[in-house]
């Protein structure tokens, strides 16, 4: 499966040119960039590793672009993502894309528990959750 | 004694309706509305009586008024202005004292602006255009149970529009065959599916099964991806009592919103407000009937004015037109209601047919949501009127793709996704739409025959509503 989460994940993966002129837009807007990894891809997991802090300062795309490739060697099989952050307005992410993913993404695991009502209790399972942290995707 | 205090009936001008000099205090509520005198009524008669029928006036003298500080109570005409290019239309503004008003109460402050006036006999038409609401009456709102930036965050979806479609047929399909649509569109790739306004608890489908049903298809399509999702269980019922089971019933399954029609009522959809915000779950309003009230250019109340009050009652999310689609909606009078539901801050503008700088204070924002006859070959023209922050709803446009409902959903996202990424990249979205468009398509099969099946479906007719300072209806 491919999960779907982050702005543009029903596109073809983007290459670094079109990484740079997402990020030369959020720039432009005033969001500085953040990368951030995991190897956990619940969609409730919120926070994943900060790659170092927000590039709160750093003005040239080529530099978050670095900061990415630095990231994907340093984790060749995470899930990465680049954030942009609109601090002036909304307080919040404005952008945020998938800029790795592993290979093979096994996917989750529906459980369900029933109750006597009829009524279902669900819990997502993500497969590889079923190993320690830092060897789920090797 | 003065003629003021004479027994029997005198102009509501002359009673101090009409103060031409009055200098709207902050604090003021303020109005205004198109109004159409009776022939041989003066405009600032006809203003003067609006304003006394809103506020303390009564038909003759009653020297009861002298047991009160009146001038403070009397609502107070102080404008009137020609309606450009009619003969016997006006723009009577009028300003209300704060002390008229009950804190945090639609059904007050509607009571009193809208209570009897309408009905008024020396006027043949009275339509509410606009009201500024002072940031000392905002502040004793909730407003949206969470708002913009908190549905983003609990979603975890930013940066683009939220993808949605309304089930259809929206009714007759049995709990099993509804929980299907909805498992087909999420897993295809929307955020949202919907219940329609006019699906509750019926004989064909009862809403406790249909919420299990859907619930099924929410869970097994955040599974099948790997992100949230959510359908709008229409907890709309004839009581409120029935209102709270429903809604507790959706929370218990872990629904993410809840959903509402306007028919329910003002005070009920309040109670809703605190219920959602109480428990975490986003509220959907859908505004059934509000075109009984809204279209009609000469009486009624312009859907600006209702945006405002959902704002303030505290909905999350409220349709608030396409533009481009099946349903009434001037693309300038549609930029103003977003405006009205996503900014902090709007200023006074006719072109879009808002009358006064309102003020939100740090209310959150509602998501506009736009539903009714679109489709992805509209992709660029959505995106370009409408902005990141609304929910695009193709119901037909999702349901009805010749290679089944997922198919449908992928193509929608698809589009979506090329046309934020394109417009990232400085791309012109009014000239270049198309192609960008048909390039995602080579990539997309489902998109590619969204686009042969839809492409050149569009909905061009002249709007009935209109801001006046535009000389010509404007058209997508």
């Amino acid at each position: 499966m491919r999960i779907t989460q982050g702005t543009f994940s029903y596109l073809p993966d983007l290459t670094d040119d079109e990484i740079t002129a997402q990020v030369a837009y959020a720039l432009g807007n005033g969001w500085p960039c953040s990368v951030e990894f995991t190897d956990d891809p619940h969609p409730r997991n919120v926070y994943w590793e900060m790659w170092g802090l927000p590039m709160f300062d750093l003005v040239d795309p080529a530099g978050v672009l670095q900061e990415i490739n630095d990231c994907r060697r340093a984790y060749p099989a995470h899930y990465i993502r680049l954030n942009a952050y609109d601090a002036g307005v909304h307080q919040t992410m404005a952008l945020s894309f998938l800029v790795q993913r592993p290979a093979e993404e096994p996917g989750f695991r529906l459980d369900r528990e029933e109750h006597g009502d009829r009524r279902i209790r669900y819990r997502l399972h993500p497969y590889v959750l079923d190993r320690p942290a830092g060897q789920r995707y090797t | 004694m003065s003629d003021r205090w004479s027994a029997g009936v005198i102009p509501y001008a002359e009673m101090g309706y009409w103060q031409p000099d009055y200098q709207p205090l902050p604090s003021d509520v303020l109005a205004a509305f198109r109004v159409s005198p009776q022939p041989g009524v003066p405009p600032e008669e006809a203003g003067a009586a609006v304003a006394g029928e809103s506020s303390t006036a009564t038909w003759t003298v009653v020297w009861t008024d002298r047991l009160t500080r009146y001038e403070d109570y009397q609502a107070k005409c102080y404008r009137v202005d020609k309606v450009p290019g009619t003969d016997d239309q006006y723009i009577a503004h009028i300003a209300y004292g704060i002390d008229l008003f009950e804190e945090g109460s639609i059904a007050n402050l509607t009571s009193s602006i809208i209570g009897n006036v309408f009905g008024f006999k020396a006027l043949r038409a009275l339509r509410l255009e606009d009201m500024r609401i002072p940031p000392h009456y905002v502040k004793t709102f909730q407003g949206p149970a969470h708002g913009i930036v908190m549905e983003r965050e609990y979603l975890n979806k930013f940066g683009r529009p939220l993808l949605g479609a309304t089930v259809k047929p929206k009714l007759g399909l049995s709990a099993r065959s509804y929980g299907r649509v909805v498992y087909e569109a999420l897993r295809g790739g929307l955020d949202f599916t919907k219940d329609d306004e006019n699906i509750n608890s019926q004989p064909f489908m009862r809403w406790r099964d249909r919420f299990l049903h859907a619930m099924e298809g929410v869970n097994r399509a955040q599974a099948a991806t790997g992100e949230i999702k959510g359908h709008y269980l229409n907890v709309t019922a004839a009581t409120m009592e029935d209102m709270y089971e429903r809604a507790d019933f959706a929370r218990e399954l872990g629904s993410v919103v809840v959903m509402i029609d306007l028919t329910v009522g003002y005070t009920a959809i309040q109670s809703m407000a605190q219920w959602a915000r109480r428990n975490g779950v986003i509220l959907h309003l859908h505004r059934a009937g509000h075109s009984t009230y809204t279209r009609q250019k000469n009486h009624g109340v312009n859907f600006r004015v209702i945006a405002k009050w959902m704002r303030l009652a505290g909905v999350d999310h409220i349709h608030a037109g396409t533009v481009v689609g099946k349903l009434e909606g001037d693309p300038n009078s549609v930029a103003g209601y977003y405006e009205t539901l996503r900014c902090d801050r709007a200023a006074a503008d006719p072109v879009k047919g808002l009358y006064y700088d309102q003020e939100w204070m740090s209310m959150p924002a509602v998501m506009p949501v736009a539903s009714g006859g679109i489709h992805a070959g509209q992709m660029h023209l959505l995106l370009h009127h409408l902005g990141d922050d609304v929910v695009l709803q193709f119901g037909g446009g999702t349901i009805g793709h010749p290679m089944g409902l997922a198919a449908g959903a992928t193509a929608n996202r698809v589009a979506l996704e090329a046309m934020v990424k394109a417009r990232n990249e400085g791309r012109e979205l009014l000239a270049e739409g198309p192609g960008i468009l048909r390039a995602a398509a080579k990539r997309s099969r489902e998109l590619d025959v969204a686009l042969s099946t839809w492409g050149d479906v569009t909905f061009t007719y002249e709007s009935t509503d209109t801001p006046d300072v535009v000389e010509t209806p404007t058209t997508s």
